[in-house]
């Protein structure tokens, strides 16, 4: 469904991305796991157009997104929930969800936006009851499933997270990975960055391995999880896993 | 429905407001203090729409308003068309400019928005000033006609006074009917920054391009009823100092509110006036009392009142429940 071909691309004169190639294939869940400064967020920008692509080709059910605007690129059925989550803080948690589904208001899919509101907020039950509430107001954990709510409400093909982990008890975290898991089983194709690499690779189909801004390693999430380089570089340093290895 | 309903005794209460302040003020003079209140409450809305709900700075936002004050000048009084021709011509103006200014203009953010509105301020400024064939210069422009429609005549007075307010009253229900859609959703979420917008499909820069050239609109309209009032205009009623007025009175009156805006432009209406018995000491007061709220108020008048009102209601609770 997403295919990137020596994709490059950088900040100023700084080249963040190196000739990166991934696939994503129809309903798979694909962990791209990686250190701090390692371009997972850069390349996900990328996809989502948010950052120029200086080289290679970002193909999406085989139109090329390169140089497409992020809006249209929504449009092609992308959605991404954003790193440190981003939701709309001065907006109340409806208002947030409601300009998730801005694409389908543009297309004047006013009864279908009012149902998926509805889906997503049973889905996500403290939403509902939190409303009318500002979502700046929210706990870590709740501005998360506002953005995977606010991510859905665009009914995308495609969804793209950004370390839904990030900064979240671990509690929460797990909650939030069964719920991408359930996603998945719904059939919605997601692309998953993650610091937590451990967590990330239990739930993924395959994954990628990414250092500074080169895909080094790449197989099925179970051959990742028992790789000796991976074990070194990324199950045992990482502090994220250290809160996982109590429970 | 709560939501409805609240909207419309706050429109109620406003009519029932501007009514009562048009029929039963006889005074001249304060019926044209109020005038000018309404002037500026135009201006303040436009300008709040852009920086308090889109966060969008702009320090040149007077070029508008000179804009708007200057077309009908010309077109009514050189060119002999009628003010409300003229008025067409002025809106379609100003948002011919902001269009053409913002497109490359609103790429840019923050501070440097900040100093590019400026720079175009100042410009606009000084075409007013050196284009004196057309302008009059810096010695202004005399003779602008009055407004009439059909056997009314907008003398200064009751009737522009009504005229002003009911085109302000017009102004406010159409920004809020922008704020309730879908634009203005998307207007408020890029107040805080625009990637997590255009993450969910907005084009943000359409849309500040959009909300630009409306509160120029709105700027233009208030230059219109500007001109026709005091029937002289010069480039200083559109300088620099013009559009730091207009970024106080957005962010005394409370940035991202419509409420705001009227308070903001009643105050640094209606202050100067007050505090003329001062005499040399009024600049010093005014910018007192402006410090002082923005200390105790650092969210604007309209938050900081009903904060007093919530808080002031819970104490009345307290004593009532005897605690």
């Amino acid at each position: 469904m997403l295919r990137i071909k020596n994709l490059k691309c950088g900040y100023g004169r700084i080249m963040a991305i190196q000739g990166v190639s991934l696939s994503v294939r129809q309903g798979e869940l694909i962990s791209i796991i990686g250190a701090n400064g390692s371009g997972k967020s850069t390349l996900l920008l990328a996809i989502c157009g948010l950052l120029k692509t200086w080289d290679g080709e970002i193909l999406f059910k085989d139109n090329d997104l390169k140089g497409m605007s992020p809006q249209s690129i929504v449009r092609q059925g992308i959605s991404m929930v954003p790193e440190g989550r981003q939701i709309f803080a001065p907006l109340s948690v409806m208002d947030n969800l409601k300009m998730g589904g801005y694409t389908m208001y543009r297309k004047g899919l006013k009864k279908q936006v009012e149902q998926d509101l509805e889906t997503i907020m049973d889905m996500f039950p403290i939403l509902r009851e939190r409303q009318n509430q500002l979502a700046g107001t929210l706990s870590g954990g709740e501005q998360q499933m506002l953005a995977i709510g606010r991510a859905l409400m665009a009914r995308p093909s495609l969804l793209v997270l950004d370390e839904p982990s990030m900064g979240l008890a671990p509690k929460i975290v797990e909650m939030i990975f069964a719920t991408i898991q359930g996603l998945r089983q719904e059939g919605v194709t997601i692309l998953l960055v993650e610091q937590n690499a451990r967590a990330a690779l239990k739930i993924a189909d395959r994954g990628y391995v990414l250092e500074t801004g080169k895909m080094v390693l790449q197989g099925s999430a179970e051959e990742l999880l028992v790789d000796d380089d991976v074990k070194r570089a990324y199950l045992g340093k990482d502090y994220g896993n250290f809160y996982d290895g109590r429970d | 429905m709560a939501e409805q309903k609240k909207i419309f005794i706050e429109h109620t209460l406003f009519l029932t407001i501007v009514l009562l302040c048009g029929l039963f003020v006889k005074n001249i003079y304060y019926l044209q203090i109020m005038t000018f209140v309404g002037i500026n409450t135009m201006l303040a809305l436009g300008l709040n729409m852009l920086m308090g709900y889109a966060g969008q700075v702009s320090l040149g936002h007077a070029a508008f308003y000179g804009i708007g004050a200057y077309t009908t000048a010309i077109l009514s009084t050189t060119f002999g068309f009628s003010p409300w021709i003229a008025l067409i011509c002025s809106v379609g103006g100003a948002v011919f400019v902001a269009f053409v200014v913002g497109l490359p203009t609103l790429k840019l953010s923050g501070y440097y928005l900040g100093m590019g509105t400026l720079g175009f301020g100042m410009i606009v400024n000084i075409v007013f000033r050196e284009w004196s064939s057309m302008t009059g210069g810096s010695s202004g422009f005399v003779g602008i006609p009055m407004l009439e429609a059909g056997p009314i005549l907008f003398i200064s007075g009751k009737n522009y006074f009504f005229l002003v307010w009911t085109m302000v009253f017009l102004a406010i229900i159409l920004c809020r009917r922008i704020l309730s859609s879908r634009m203005g959703r998307a207007l408020r979420s890029i107040h805080d920054g625009e990637n997590a917008s255009m993450a969910v499909g907005v084009n943000t820069h359409f849309l500040k391009l959009q909300i630009f050239m409306f509160s120029a609109a709105l700027g233009a309209i208030a230059g219109f009823l500007y001109a026709h009032f005091v029937l002289f205009i010069s480039p200083e009623s559109f300088g620099f100092m013009v559009s730091v007025k207009m970024v106080t009175m957005v962010v005394i009156g409370g940035m991202a509110s419509v409420w705001g805006a009227i308070l903001g432009a009643s105050l640094l209406t209606l202050l100067p006036e007050v505090l003329h018995s001062f005499a040399e000491y009024e600049m010093i007061i005014f910018g007192l009392i402006l410090m002082i709220v923005m200390i105790f108020m650092p969210q604007g008048l309209t938050r900081g009142l009903l904060d007093i009102y919530e808080h002031s209601r819970k104490h009345v609770g307290k004593i009532k429940t005897g605690k």
